[in-house]
């Protein structure tokens, strides 16, 4: 089994946003692994060790930080790591997903993973446009799946717990929004031992593709700092909160 | 080409979710401003879709097409859309929306924008307002080209300008529909035992302001209107008024619900842990200096019960 | 906390005839030898064969431990228990209660055997850790804040400093300062992020600077010092954050660090040197009371509260202060101090050690309620209206265990905060 897991390198959202023209200043942000793909490498190394294979998590280098990511995946149990020297902050989701996919062709995949989506996919998410270069079937919002020959079974959320089950043969691409188990935990010692002894493997980005969105202003909404306070009896009180939750489409 | 919008509407069970209203009425407004029509798609088998608003709703019945199957309805989407080339796809941005809208962009080689609160026409051409980062940006883009993709958040819109009589025209497959990767195999039911909070979009959130255990039927109740869960700040557990599987909080569950309707919290840190990042906050709590109220996007300073009560009468 | 293994097989024999006596009943086995093989040695010596851990095996079974063990009053704990557990099939390593000491070192105090649970625990937790076994998950997150974002809150790295605009006074970062300084203040990630925290630091700050002390701080360069971390099992990272530290600590000239937390005292005083670093350390009470003589004079203002003060495990045990932060606390006009049941050398662990932080709900399912509840009680039954606390990790658990005992009527506050409001008046 060839399990292939893209992964993706992102601004963090804990802190504040910075911005620079009509973009995000990525050279005042710190980089981090999109959430769900921390869910999507567990997912993949619970895989492979039921069905046996090999684990290979790839990822476009946007800022030439990404060796601690595929160290930690390692230690987590992938065996290959492979970075696409992207070193442009700014590519956006299109080109991403397209270099990921011409990567991963090469890779011969049985079965490729993707976090379901990150907060700044502003065009759409990269495991369904892998999907589409790849001509491999897509199912996102996954959470759980398992591998018995050439078909895979896998739970797909909808919402409140409700859900399908598909049965999809193989290859096919997966979006993960939750491993079956949690993600495991990597101690430091083991990825240490890791940046010292793993080979990270460098692709030169090919192929070409664009989002062909030009960005006409981009800001953080307006935050008081303060709720908005609703004022005047309980009953008005109660009213004004009614009509909010019904303008917003929640009651 | 056409000025067309085709709305990608969505169903479960033979009912039809919000967001599809909510596009079908956005869409109508910016056909009227292109000349164009406003075309409501459905995918599915069987249904009756004859409630929109839209100038046509275009039905493709087919068996196959009886359960949500991402494979199927791309291809079927992607077949109309070839056909009909409308300026603007409008999709949900919902477990089975996301599934589709950035696959047909990459397939199409067409923009799209994801997390879609607004959609303007400009001079002519569409600016399309996208919240990303976490809701932390507001990004305003113009989509290229002659045909664009956008995934909208459901609660953008409202409901009731989608909502009409238009009867559906009903067609057969574009395409063929056998050799598919992916079968459906089976529905999957909330399991048994407590809700998952976590996988909740409303939930109306109790704290120790509720008083007493026989109060919080009183939340139970309000959050049934809405059909909402009732999740709790660690005391509430600890006191015993609801299991451990509703806590939310540093060392509860993290939490990221479309609302998070707050009865007595305080809003101590290990709280706020759990969810600060829901998107819309309110906060009923009687302490005017309560710490919620800088974290919550709206707030009173009424007492929970009576406001719980007034909009128990009101919903 | 129900034993999960079975118990051991009885000893007594259903019918025995000595001597031509039946002595059958549950009494008789004083008259035949006891069958020590009916306790398994192997899980004992594979605690005891882990690096660290080896005196886990000394234990005599004398008890001396139990009574002073904080788990055991809200539990069933305990090095002795703990060692009877593993004598009649628990592993350690792999039980829930692996992860319930809190490392206070009460029972090293009284232990004649020297058993010693501070050693034990974190080597046996690292080697569950390494094993790929179950980690609680607050604490694994935690684990995974402190590596990615230098703190274990999961806190924006840039944002370390940011409590330092509000503080009412200047604090120079030692890195825009460019000239040696004479005392280096490690604020703490608990003092620089948490609301309660900030309260005590930016305390801290006008104190320093009424007594005209010349100090500043690393600012963003800071880091978590990671001893709870270590002590949790994490040593990997403990020594990575280690190295970090001390890398900055070494670039820049100061005379003598003091640190706001009593768990970066013992990482700093105790831990680093096994990396290098040996430079003074002090905690802030410490520090204080070698200005006593010129901070009375700026306690202006009366307090007028009944207090008892907690002693931090971290600070008292672990590094033998009992003193200074009482007399800070006396200097304060008006304070009247009271002690609780358990103080000094036997003070109550408020849980918060050895991890605890970060095992909140794991503990509390494993024990009758949180040992901050217990001592936030003991606090209350001294009729004092003030809990007065020297560690960050304190005001947050206690504020949350007055309130969960229905003892609201007592305030919680860091030792700093109280002389600053001697210092300022009611703000
Ligand atoms: C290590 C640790 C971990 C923790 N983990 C968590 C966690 O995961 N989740 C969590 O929630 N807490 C956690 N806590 C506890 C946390 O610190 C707070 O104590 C807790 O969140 C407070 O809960 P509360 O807001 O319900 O209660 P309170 O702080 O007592 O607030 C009750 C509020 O109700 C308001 N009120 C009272 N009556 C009314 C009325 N009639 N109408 C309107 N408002 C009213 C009051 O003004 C008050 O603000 C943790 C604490 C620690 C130390
Ligand atoms: C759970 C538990 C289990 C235990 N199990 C056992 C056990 O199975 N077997 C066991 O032996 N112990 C056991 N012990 C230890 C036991 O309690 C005693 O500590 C131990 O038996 C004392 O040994 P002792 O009499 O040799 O030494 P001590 O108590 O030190 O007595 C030495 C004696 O020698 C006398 N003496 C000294 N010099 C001279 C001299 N020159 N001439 C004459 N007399 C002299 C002294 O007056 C004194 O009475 C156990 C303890 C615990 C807690
Ligand atoms: S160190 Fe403290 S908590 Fe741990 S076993 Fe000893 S007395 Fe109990
Ligand atoms: S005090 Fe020491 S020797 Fe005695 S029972 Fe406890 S651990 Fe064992």
């Amino acid at each position: 089994m060839n399990i292939v897991v893209a992964i993706k390198h992102i601004p963090s959202i804990a802190d504040d946003l910075p911005v620079k023209g009509n973009n995000v200043d990525f050279d005042s942000v710190d980089f981090v692994l999109n959430e769900f793909d921390e869910q999507s490498i567990e997912q993949a190394v619970l895989v492979k060790e039921a069905t046996g294979g090999t684990v290979t998590v790839v990822g476009v280098d946007m800022i030439g930080e990404l060796d601690g990511v595929l160290h930690l995946a390692l230690a987590k149990g992938a065996d290959k790591a492979v970075k696409i020297t992207g070193d442009d902050p700014a590519a956006d989701s299109h080109q991403q997903a397209k270099w990921l996919a011409e990567a991963i062709k090469g890779m011969s995949p049985n079965i490729v993973f993707a976090g379901v989506q990150a907060s700044n996919d502003l065009d759409g998410q990269i495991g369904p446009m892998i999907a589409a270069h790849l001509d491999m079937p897509y199912i996102g919002g996954v959470s759980s799946v398992e591998v018995a020959g050439d078909t895979a079974t896998v739970n797909k959320e909808f919402a409140g717990g409700f859900g399908a089950k598909y049965a999809v043969s193989l290859p096919m691409v997966v979006g993960v929004q939750a491993s079956t188990k949690p993600p495991r935990y990597a101690p430091i010692s083991k990825v240490r031992q890791v940046a010292q002894t793993a080979t990270i493997e460098k692709v030169a980005p090919s192929g070409e593709s664009s989002a062909r969105l030009t960005m006409k202003k981009m800001a953080p909404p307006v935050v008081t700092g303060h709720a908005e306070m609703f004022t005047g009896s309980s009953k008005e009180v109660a009213a004004k909160i009614v009509d909010l939750l019904k303008s917003k489409g929640l009651a | 080409m056409s000025n067309d919008i085709f709305v990608i509407t969505e169903h479960m069970d033979g009912k039809f979710s919000d967001v599809s209203f909510e596009m079908v009425g956005k869409a109508k407004e910016l056909a009227n401003a292109w000349g164009g029509q406003s075309v409501s798609i459905v995918v599915g088998s069987g249904i009756s879709s004859d409630g929109f608003a839209s100038d046509s709703t275009i039905q493709v019945d087919d068996e196959t097409l009886n359960r949500f199957n991402p494979e199927a309805y791309g291809k079927v989407i992607e077949a109309l859309v070839k056909e009909k080339s409308p300026r603007l796809v409008m999709f949900g941005w919902s477990a089975t929306g996301m599934d589709l809208a950035a696959w047909l962009s990459a397939r199409l080689g067409k923009p799209c924008v994801a997390y879609v609160k607004g959609i303007n026409i400009e001079g002519g051409a569409l600016i399309v307002n996208s919240q990303i980062y976490g809701g932390k940006m507001m990004a305003d883009v113009s989509p290229e080209g002659d045909m664009a993709i956008v995934a909208v958040l459901a609660g953008s819109f409202p409901v009731e300008a989608g909502q009409g009589s238009t009867a559906a025209t009903q067609i057969a497959s574009p395409v063929l529909l056998d050799g598919l990767k992916i079968k459906f195999v089976e529905a999957i039911k909330p399991a048994a035992g407590d809700v998952d909070i976590t996988a909740q979009t409303k939930l109306v959130s109790i704290g120790r302001g509720i008083g007493s255990k026989d109060n919080v039927e009183l939340a139970e109740e309000l959050a049934k209107k809405i059909g909402a869960t009732v999740s709790s700040s660690r005391p509430v557990v600890d006191a015993g008024w609801l299991p451990r599987t509703r806590q939310v909080g540093k060392s509860g569950l993290k939490v990221k619900p479309k609302l998070y309707l707050m009865l007595g919290i305080s809003g101590a840190p290990e709280h706020l842990e759990g969810m600060k990042g829901a998107e819309l906050i309110i906060a009923i709590n009687t302490d005017k200096k309560a710490p919620i109220f800088n974290v919550a996007h709206y707030g009173s300073t009424a007492d929970l019960f009576e406001v719980a009560e007034a909009m128990l009468e009101l919903l | 906390m129900a034993a999960k293994f079975e118990k051991v097989k009885s000893v007594e024999k259903e019918h025995a005839i000595v001597d031509g006596v039946d002595i059958s009943g549950d009494w008789n086995r004083m008259f035949e030898q006891r069958v020590i093989t009916e306790y398994t040695p192997e899980l004992i010596e594979k605690v005891a064969d882990i690096p660290g851990a080896e005196s886990f095996a000394n234990c005599y079974q004398c008890a001396k431990c139990i009574p002073v063990c904080p788990v055991d009053i809200v539990g069933n704990y305990g090095p002795r228990k703990l060692y009877r557990y593993a004598q009649t099939g628990m592993d350690l390593t792999e039980a829930p209660e692996l992860w319930l000491c809190t490392t206070c070192k009460n029972c090293l105090r009284v232990c004649p055997k020297e058993v010693d649970m501070i050693k034990i625990m974190p080597a046996a937790r690292e080697q569950a850790i390494l094993a790929g076994k179950f980690v609680p998950a607050e604490l694994q997150q935690a684990f995974e804040n402190t590596a990615k974002t230098g703190n274990p809150l999961g806190q924006p790295q840039r944002k370390r400093d940011a409590w330092i605009q509000n503080a009412g006074v200047t604090i120079p970062i030692i890195k825009d300062l460019a000239r040696p300084v004479d005392v280096l203040w490690y604020v703490g990630s608990y003092p620089s992020y948490h609301p309660r925290g900030i309260d005590a630091a930016s305390a801290a700050a006008r104190i320093f600077s009424a007594l005209g002390i010349d100090f500043a701080i690393l600012g963003r360069e800071e880091k978590d010092d990671a001893d709870s971390q270590r002590l949790a099992g994490e040593k990997g990272l403990f020594e990575m954050m280690a190295e970090s530290n001390i890398a900055t600590f070494n670039n820049y000239e100061w005379k003598e660090m003091v640190v706001t937390g009593p768990h970066e005292l013992n990482a700093f005083k105790n831990e680093y040197p096994k990396y290098g670093f040996n430079r003074p350390v002090s905690h802030y009470t410490t520090f204080l009371a070698r200005y006593l003589d010129q901070l009375k004079p700026l306690l202006k203002h009366e307090v007028n509260v009944k207090i008892t003060y907690h002693d931090p495990c971290y600070l008292g045990r672990h590094n033998g202060e009992y003193e200074a932060p009482r007399k800070l606390l006396e200097a304060i006009p008006g304070v009247e101090l009271v002690e609780m049941q358990r103080n000094r050398e036997n003070g109550y662990c408020c849980g918060g050690g050895g991890g605890g932080m970060w095992m909140d709900s794991f503990t509390a399912k494993h024990t009758k309620m949180r040992l901050s509840e217990k001592r936030a009680m003991e606090a209350a039954s001294t009729g004092a209206n003030v809990l007065a606390v020297a560690c960050p990790f304190e005001v947050s658990r206690f504020e949350d265990a007055v309130k969960s005992t229905g003892n609201e009527h007592v305030t919680v506050n860091d030792i700093l905060e109280l002389l600053d409001r001697s210092m300022r008046g009611e703000q």
